[in-house]
């Protein structure tokens, strides 16, 4: 465990940069974490967050496959949105633990 | 007279009318078992068949010959469960009343689920080695294959026995060199994962051990569709990777009738206590084997480490007791790495699989993470533990909670 400041302020993060307070995220630090991916937030990259933060929050579990069929974004566009491994980038920019989907 | 229906005779299913036939009184407790089969199928040995070490008969036996005495046994498809009715509904319309229900209906892969898989190429160059027709049309594909792009793909986690298409590879390396055809197979390892495997140190080890087998890792690939013209698997970031032979892992799902009855999730696998294994919507229905959603390995030593537990628990419920046992999420695999040689990996829900001994430490016999020669025999050894021991429910000199003695960290 370590901390990183962020947008001027001190967050937990794990080694991989995942935050481990999801309490401690705002929009200004996701938008300086998605900085450090490479990506630049829009209106529709913060309605996928939400989603995300809203899912993860209330103990359920995400995979690919759910967010396809949430309707807030398919499949193909959530690659445009946050290329290469877009869940993974996703729920590091949202401030959530990274999903633990497979075994 | 009270009921206990059990769903699906596969692996857990046998062993819990085995397990339930002791220790309820007969003349209290009426066991029916429904399959939709009558043959039962000994799935790790699917592995086997494609490199011609194992053929058709020797992984099917009739499921009769596993059923103990007393037992009611009715082949049917089921249509649907009515949970809130406690009823079982078979697809000729006749319902069964139950006190308590099991559900064992195993997964099944979804090839359809993905574009193209199963196109025109199906089983002429695309091929799945997890059920019984795939595996030897795959065999038969590979006695007069010339080479060529050998490509295995992964579709979507989870699957059964996360370690069998790692074993495939591994297999086909071996296969092909003992043909004197190695050069001329170029060996891929395509899958949805960041890595080798589920787990940071198997992951590892296991990836070095294909980089020295000479097989290729793609990581994070989601495949998005098969172009059976240009022979093509895409992903959703449109990366491509071409093939002459493509062995397809399917999307695994659960059985339909979990989604007419209403008790599935987006797989159709079943929200259960991954602790107690009761249903998370009835208190009166418990999910054993890969039919259920807890996180761990969709694997036959699953199912027999949990179906202590089940057992267990079960009876707590049946004589109004709290529930006494509790599934760590124990899971254990042998892994065949070709030339006779295997690895074995052990963990749980907490520990991921770490290197050392088992079951003895500092013994063995079998080395965890390691190849030896002995954890070959230990997989192969299992085909007959499996038929005489296993599924007739007895006691394995093995514990159903993971230990840590042996294991280094
Ligand atoms: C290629 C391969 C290799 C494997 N290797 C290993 C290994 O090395 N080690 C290991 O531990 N595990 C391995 N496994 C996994 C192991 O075989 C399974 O995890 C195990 O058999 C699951 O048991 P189960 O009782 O949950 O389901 P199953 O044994 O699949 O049984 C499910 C049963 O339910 C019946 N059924 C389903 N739906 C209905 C319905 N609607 N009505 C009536 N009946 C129904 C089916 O006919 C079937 O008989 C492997 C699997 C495969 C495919």
């Amino acid at each position: 465990m370590a901390t990183k400041t962020i947008d001027g302020h001190q967050v937990e993060v794990n080694d991989e940069g995942y935050m481990l307070n999801p309490e401690q995220w705002n929009k200004n630090i996701a938008v300086e974490i998605a900085k450090e991916e490479g990506i630049d937030l829009s209106d529709k990259h913060f309605t996928i967050i939400d989603y995300i933060r809203e899912k993860i929050l209330s103990g359920e579990a995400l995979s690919l496959r759910r967010i396809g069929k949430s309707g807030v974004v398919d499949i193909k566009e959530f690659y445009q949105l946050f290329p290469g491994a877009p869940l993974k980038k996703a729920t590091k920019i949202a401030g959530v633990p990274k999903p633990e989907s497979c075994v | 007279m009270k009921k206990l229906i059990i769903i699906g005779s596969g692996t857990g299913g046998t062993i819990m009318a085995n397990k339930m036939r002791k220790s309820l009184d007969i003349d209290k407790w009426e066991i029916t078992v429904i399959d939709k089969e009558k043959e039962h199928y000994y799935q790790p040995g699917f592995l086997f068949i494609p490199f011609g070490f194992y053929k058709k008969e020797d992984v099917i036996k009739p499921k009769y010959d596993f059923m103990p005495a007393g037992v009611n046994i009715i082949f049917s498809d089921v249509d649907r469960i009515n949970g809130e009715k406690n009823e079982v509904i078979l697809k000729d319309g006749v319902v069964l009343k139950y006190d308590y229900l099991i559900i064992a209906t195993g997964a099944r892969i979804v090839p359809e689920d993905t574009p193209g898989l199963k196109d025109g190429l199906w089983q002429k160059n695309i091929f799945d080695f997890y059920t019984i027709e795939g595996a030897v049309a795959l065999s038969n594909f590979f006695k007069t294959w010339d080479g060529g792009d050998l490509v295995l793909n992964v579709a979507e986690m989870p699957i059964k026995c996360p370690v069998a298409p790692l074993e495939f590879v591994m297999f086909a390396d071996a296969f092909f060199t003992e043909r004197g055809m190695r050069n001329k197979v170029n060996i891929k390892y395509i899958t949805p994962l960041s890595g080798a495997f589920t787990r940071p140190r198997a992951s590892e080890i296991l990836g070095h051990l294909l980089e020295k087998k000479n097989i290729e890792i793609v990581p994070d690939f989601n495949i998005a569709e098969v172009d059976n013209d240009k022979k093509i698997i895409k992903d959703y970031a449109d990366n491509k990777v071409s093939f002459d032979c493509l062995i397809t892992v399917p999307v695994h799902m659960g059985d339909e009738m979990i989604e007419r009855s209403g008790l599935g999730d987006d797989l159709n696998f079943i929200p259960t206590d991954k602790h107690t294994l009761q249903s998370r919507a009835f208190d009166n229905i418990f999910v054993l084997g890969d039919a259920s959603d807890i996180p761990t390995s969709k694997a036959g030593s699953v199912v027999h480490f949990s179906s202590e537990v089940l057992h267990e628990n079960l009876m707590c419920a049946i004589e109004n007791r709290p529930f006494t046992a509790k599934y760590d999420g124990h899971s254990n695999c042998y892994i065949e790495t070709g030339h006779c040689k295997g690895a074995l990996i052990d963990f749980n829900y907490d520990t991921e699989p770490l290197p050392g001994y088992f079951p003895f430490p500092g013994i063995g016999p079998f080395g965890l993470l390691k190849e030896t020669r002995i954890n070959h025999y230990g997989k192969l050894l299992f085909r007959w533990i499996y038929w005489h021991i296993l599924l007739k429910g007895k006691e394995l000199p093995i514990s159903t909670e993971m230990t840590m003695a042996g294991k280094y960290l």
